[in-house]
């Protein structure tokens, strides 16, 4: 048998192809032996090299001049003034949350938290973007998923603030679990995981090494199958006390100048961690020796130490010599630190077991090594389209109100996020419930306000507007509270991209994204893809890419909340509706029709809309402000009332033709808002809205116990609730 | 007045309690690690919210053996003020400083939100601030803040007056629908006999600020500065 | 019949509770112990027409309910008329 030849079943072991094996032959002049393999699996891996997405990626726009971080480290980062950082970043944890819900929404939440700890930051917020299949029959992924993410947030003490929830039978064999953290680090403290200075050394903390997820993150790059059940002992178990204690111990290494460098352990465990480490930095290389890894279990090889994924570990690079300071530190919280292994210049991941050397691989080999993927985008089948003349008049709005309100997908989301610790940090401003939730910055004015969205559906029915109109949803989110869009991290969930239509639909997708984001001048400063995200190549999920979203105020005391604030303010439309029912909750609710475009997106007018609206709430001229999204203005309206405890009155809706009244209520057209203030202040606003040629209407006036549009409905509060606050959970 | 916030390897709510003195209300902070066997020179002791040592096993179990209870306990002997929140409510609990126990909520789910509270006891260091039979408006946030208690235990407590806060609706009916959490009796909070010890599930760390949805809690905190100034004037 | 289910991490999985609670015996004193591990005990009163048919049952539910295979073990014992068999 040659040198070259190896065994396929090894190889589909490892996840590499035959031809991936090649180029490693070739590369390294000779044939990898078992532990290299097995870290040239995990590493070559879709999930750590992004094979398939990163030329696509290299079109996203990543600067700003606020922009600290862009792509590449653990986390991004962007100036948000007074010497502070915001980082964030957004990551998926699809499949292990498909085999096990709990542990696996936990250990998301404690990787991503772990990204933003490693820049040097204090995690300050999560928040959780979940897709499952509709219910009663997803309630299992749902239970175990909400328990997970509030298990693991709640005891390590960082308040769940934010997300969004959408049930759709596209994600019943593939739920989306996408965790993002927010954090705060002063702007000169701010790390960078680059293993610097030859000799120095690495140190492993946090929890001992178990056979844990090993080949996880392979695991995250092949489509589910029947089969994934067999990989199931894969499933790491979270531990949130030790990670608790973990993030105390590193933020106090800034207590010492010692620290060069910290890198979180996720996918591919100490491989990918320390070769990253060593790949930012040219030239750069590491010695490791597996023997000074502290162990959970007995019996573990080099090739399992590797490659274990067990949770709550942190590789820091230290000065030479310095090594007692940080052990000190991390005894202090009864955390077990170990010197495994130091920085070299040789460009070599180099493993030695005790005396034996069980792998030696050029970094680079390891992370850029993996050939990309060469994929062909074809256009998907052009969805159903929509004969608007052709739906029924609407004819009760008050019971089709009743029902978008009960849908699932629109309804509250208390009984979800009262689950969630969202005020412990004492900072959060605006609570979860309404648009963005804000979170003040302790010791200064400033308010970072926060966002996830998503409407697959749209990214569905056309995925080059759908992405754009992802960005628009979260950047409305972040206006309504009257903060300024910062920047972006997006978590890009796709199908099998090896299928022409996916591929396809992934293209289009960071088209959009890149579109928008250049539009609003909005940097996209980290994020994450999630590929093969359909079990047996049945049910491919619908695209989704998930825009997690960052926001500024200069004084919290401006913000502004979704909910009617007082008796007898006026409230008004902002913005312009069209019959903009194609891909709407409306048409599946209320017709069971999943068709037509996705309404059009002019970002112009997105834009100055936007400016309206932080004008008015920079002078004060308003009490509240809510996006109109899905179901449309009357829902929005409706939320506004549920959310303040206060109802409205209406003159009759009667849109010029050839306006349609179901269009005119539950409609979306994008770029508008429902917002009230006092009538002393209408004079203002109106002038201003014609400085930004942004068109406003008065709906009525904030007052009462009911929703009423005279002639028209009228519902109470008190039925509207039990509808919207029944649905979920 | 010196405020000592105790810190276990799992509180969370240590940094909140510390704002709260230190920036809002202006006293004197001492943080106090869980190693410590000095409670330097601490006039109230809080023992903060979290998940001390994961709350695995039972909440606060693990806790109590901590070196700086030992003095805790010494210290509340003597008189001293201790007050436990939420997590510190149920590590109090467990060692015996205040009777009872606090179970999983009866709905098994965790529970962030507001509640209201009626205030019963007025004559106490922790809630002088307030007035007879107040609402106040305080959130709670846990899994396991079920209150619990023999039969015996409890009438004896409400016989002495033992509880000092009970869940209750906007106008200060002691209701079903009011109790987040299956307390026995709509129990939210509980002093000791001699008066210096409280444990309370609801965090009024929370709400000390305007800007976080209310100022209530703010009123325990200044009840307990309070009552260091009515003992360097007596 | 008795049923007496002990549900357990399976040896591979990660622990947190069984470390902790090792950690904290250790700083009691109790430094004879070298692992724990933290599981369930489930105790059920059952009717079954025979002790091989509720040995089925009990199976069944632990494998649909009780234990979650992919990070735990179970064991039983069956006790009918005082007579314990594992």
């Amino acid at each position: 048998m040659s040198l070259h030849r190896v065994d396929e079943r090894r190889l589909r072991e490892v996840a590499l192809t035959p031809e991936e094996y090649r180029v490693i032959v070739e590369e390294l002049k000779r044939a990898p032996n078992e532990v290299e393999l097995g870290m040239l699996g995990v590493l070559w891996s879709e999930h750590c090299s992004y094979k398939s997405s990163k030329a696509l990626l290299r079109r996203l726009p990543s600067s700003s001049p606020a922009v600290l971080q862009g792509p590449g480290e653990n986390a991004g980062a962007v100036n948000i003034g007074e010497g502070w950082a915001a980082v964030f970043k957004i990551e998926s944890h699809n499949h292990p949350s498909a085999i096990e819900p709990y542990q696996g929404a936990a250990t998301g939440v404690g990787g991503i938290i772990r990204d933003v700890i490693a820049m040097g930051a204090r995690p300050i917020a999560l928040l959780d973007s979940l897709r499952f299949g509709p219910l009663p029959g997803s309630s299992h992924h749902v239970e175990g998923v909400v328990a997970g993410i509030g298990g693991y947030g709640n005891c390590i003490g960082i308040p769940t603030v934010g997300g969004e929830v959408y049930f759709d039978d596209c994600y019943t064999n593939n739920p989306l679990v996408n965790a993002m953290c927010v954090g705060l680090v002063r702007v000169d403290r701010l790390m960078r995981a680059r293993a610097e200075g030859t000799g120095n050394s690495l140190m492993l903390v946090g929890a001992d090494t178990g056979r844990d997820g090993i080949h996880g993150a392979s695991f995250a790059s092949v489509e589910l199958d029947e089969t994934s059940s067999d990989r199931r002992p894969a499933v790491q178990v979270g531990n949130p006390f030790l990670e608790k204690c973990l993030l105390e111990a590193c933020m106090d290494l800034a207590h010492t100048d010692a620290v060069v460098a910290i890198q979180d352990l996720g996918a591919a465990g100490l491989t990918s961690s320390v070769a990253e480490c060593a790949g930012r930095v040219a030239g750069a290389g590491a010695h490791i020796d597996v023997r000074r890894v502290p162990r959970r279990e007995r019996g573990m090889s080099p090739y399992h130490v590797m490659l274990s994924e067990s949770q709550e570990r942190m590789l820091i690079v230290v000065q030479r010599g310095r090594e007692a300071e940080v052990e000190a530190l991390f005894q202090a919280w009864d955390l077990t630190s170990a010197v495994i292994g130091h920085v070299t210049d040789d460009g070599h991941l180099t493993v030695v077991n005790g005396k034996d050397e069980v792998a030696r691989l050029p970094v680079s080999l390891l992370t850029d090594g993996a050939p990309l993927r060469r994929l062909i985008g074809v256009a998907a089948e052009q969805p159903p389209g929509l004969d608007i003349d052709a739906l029924p008049p609407l004819v009760d709005p008050g019971a089709t109100l009743l029902r978008l309100l009960a849908s699932p997908n629109l309804s509250s989301r208390r009984g979800i996020f009262r689950r969630y610790d969202h005020m412990v940090g004492d900072a959060t401003v605006i609570p979860p419930g309404g648009d963005a939730a804000m979170l003040r910055v302790k010791g200064t004015r400033l308010g970072l306000a926060v966002t996830t969205d998503c409407n697959s559906r749209y990214c569905h029915l056309d995925p080059h507007l759908g992405a754009q109109l992802a960005v628009a949803e979260a950047a409305r989110n972040i206006v309504a509270t009257g903060a300024q869009p910062l920047a972006v991290t997006d978590c890009l969930n796709f199908a099998n991209p090896d299928r022409p239509e996916v591929y396809w639909e992934m293209e289009e997708t960071v088209a959009g994204l890149a579109h928008a984001c250049r539009a609003f001048e909005l940097p996209i400063v980290s994020g994450n893809v999630s590929l093969y995200n359909d079990s047996s190549g049945e049910s491919a999920i619908y695209p989704t890419p998930v825009v997690g979203m960052v926001g500024l105020i200069s004084d919290y005391d401006r913000r502004l909340a979704a909910g009617f604030r007082a008796e007898g303010d006026f409230v008004l439309l902002v913005g312009s509706s069209h019959n903009d029912l194609g891909g709407s909750e409306y048409l599946k609710v209320e017709h069971d029709l999943v068709a037509g475009r996705p309404p059009a997106l002019d970002l112009a007018r997105e834009r100055a809309v936007y400016r309206l609206i932080l004008a008015a709430a920079e002078n004060r001229l308003l009490r509240s402000a809510h996006d109109c999204a899905e179901g449309g203005m009357l829902v929005a309206l409706a939320e506004c009332c549920l959310l303040g405890g206060i109802g409205v009155r209406c003159p009759a809706i009667r849109p010029e033709s050839p306006i349609r009244l179901d269009a005119a209520f539950f409609g979306e057209s994008p770029s508008r808002f429902i917002v009230s203030l006092a009538s002393r202040a209408m004079p203002e606003l109106q002038s201003l809205a014609r400085r930004h040629h942004v068109e406003i209407s008065l709906l009525g006036l904030a007052g009462g116990e009911s929703v009423e549009f005279e002639g028209q409905f009228r519902l109470s509060l008190a039925e509207m609730r039990q509808a919207w606050e029944g649905a979920v959970v | 007045m010196k405020f000592g916030v105790v810190v276990f390897p799992g509180t969370w709510s240590d940094r909140d309690c510390g704002w709260v003195i230190d920036q809002v209300l202006g006293a004197e902070l001492q943080y106090l690690w869980h190693k410590d066997a000095d409670l330097k020179g601490c006039d109230c002791i809080i023992l903060p919210g979290g998940f001390a040592y994961g709350d695995y096993l039972r909440t606060g179990a693990i806790a109590r053996f901590a070196p700086v209870m030992e003095k805790i306990g010494n210290f509340a002997d003597r008189g001293g003020l201790v007050w436990g929140i939420c997590n510190g409510f149920q590590i109090l609990c467990e060692a015996g400083l205040l009777p009872g126990a606090l179970l999983r909520n009866a709905s098994l789910e965790f529970r962030c939100q507001w509640t209201n509270l009626v205030v019963e006891r007025t004559d106490l260091p922790f809630t002088s601030q307030c007035s007879e039979r107040e609402v106040i408006h305080v959130p709670i946030s846990h899994g396991e803040g079920n209150y619990f208690a023999d039969p015996a235990t409890l009438s004896r407590l409400e016989q002495r007056g033992q509880v000092v806060f009970r869940y209750c609706d906007a106008t200060g009916h002691v209701t079903n629908s009011a109790n987040p959490n299956g307390s026995v009796h709509n129990i939210a909070g509980i002093v000791n006999a001699r008066g210096n010890v409280l444990g309370m599930m609801p965090h009024p760390e929370r709400c000390s600020e305007i800007e976080l949805g209310g100022t209530d809690g703010l009123k325990l905190f200044r009840s307990v500065a309070a009552s260091a100034m009515k003992v360097l004037v007596s | 019949m008795i049923a007496r289910v002990i549900v357990t991490p399976k040896p591979v999985v990660n622990d947190p509770q069984g470390i902790t609670v090792k950690q904290g015996l250790a700083t009691l004193g109790f430094s004879e112990v070298s692992d724990v591990r933290v599981g369930k005990y489930i105790e059920m009163r059952l009717e079954a027409g025979s002790e091989h048919e509720a040995r089925e049952r009990v199976e069944a539910m632990c494998k649909q309910l009780l234990a979650n295979h992919v990070i735990e073990d179970y064991r039983f014992d069956i006790e009918t008329d005082g007579h314990k068999r594992r």
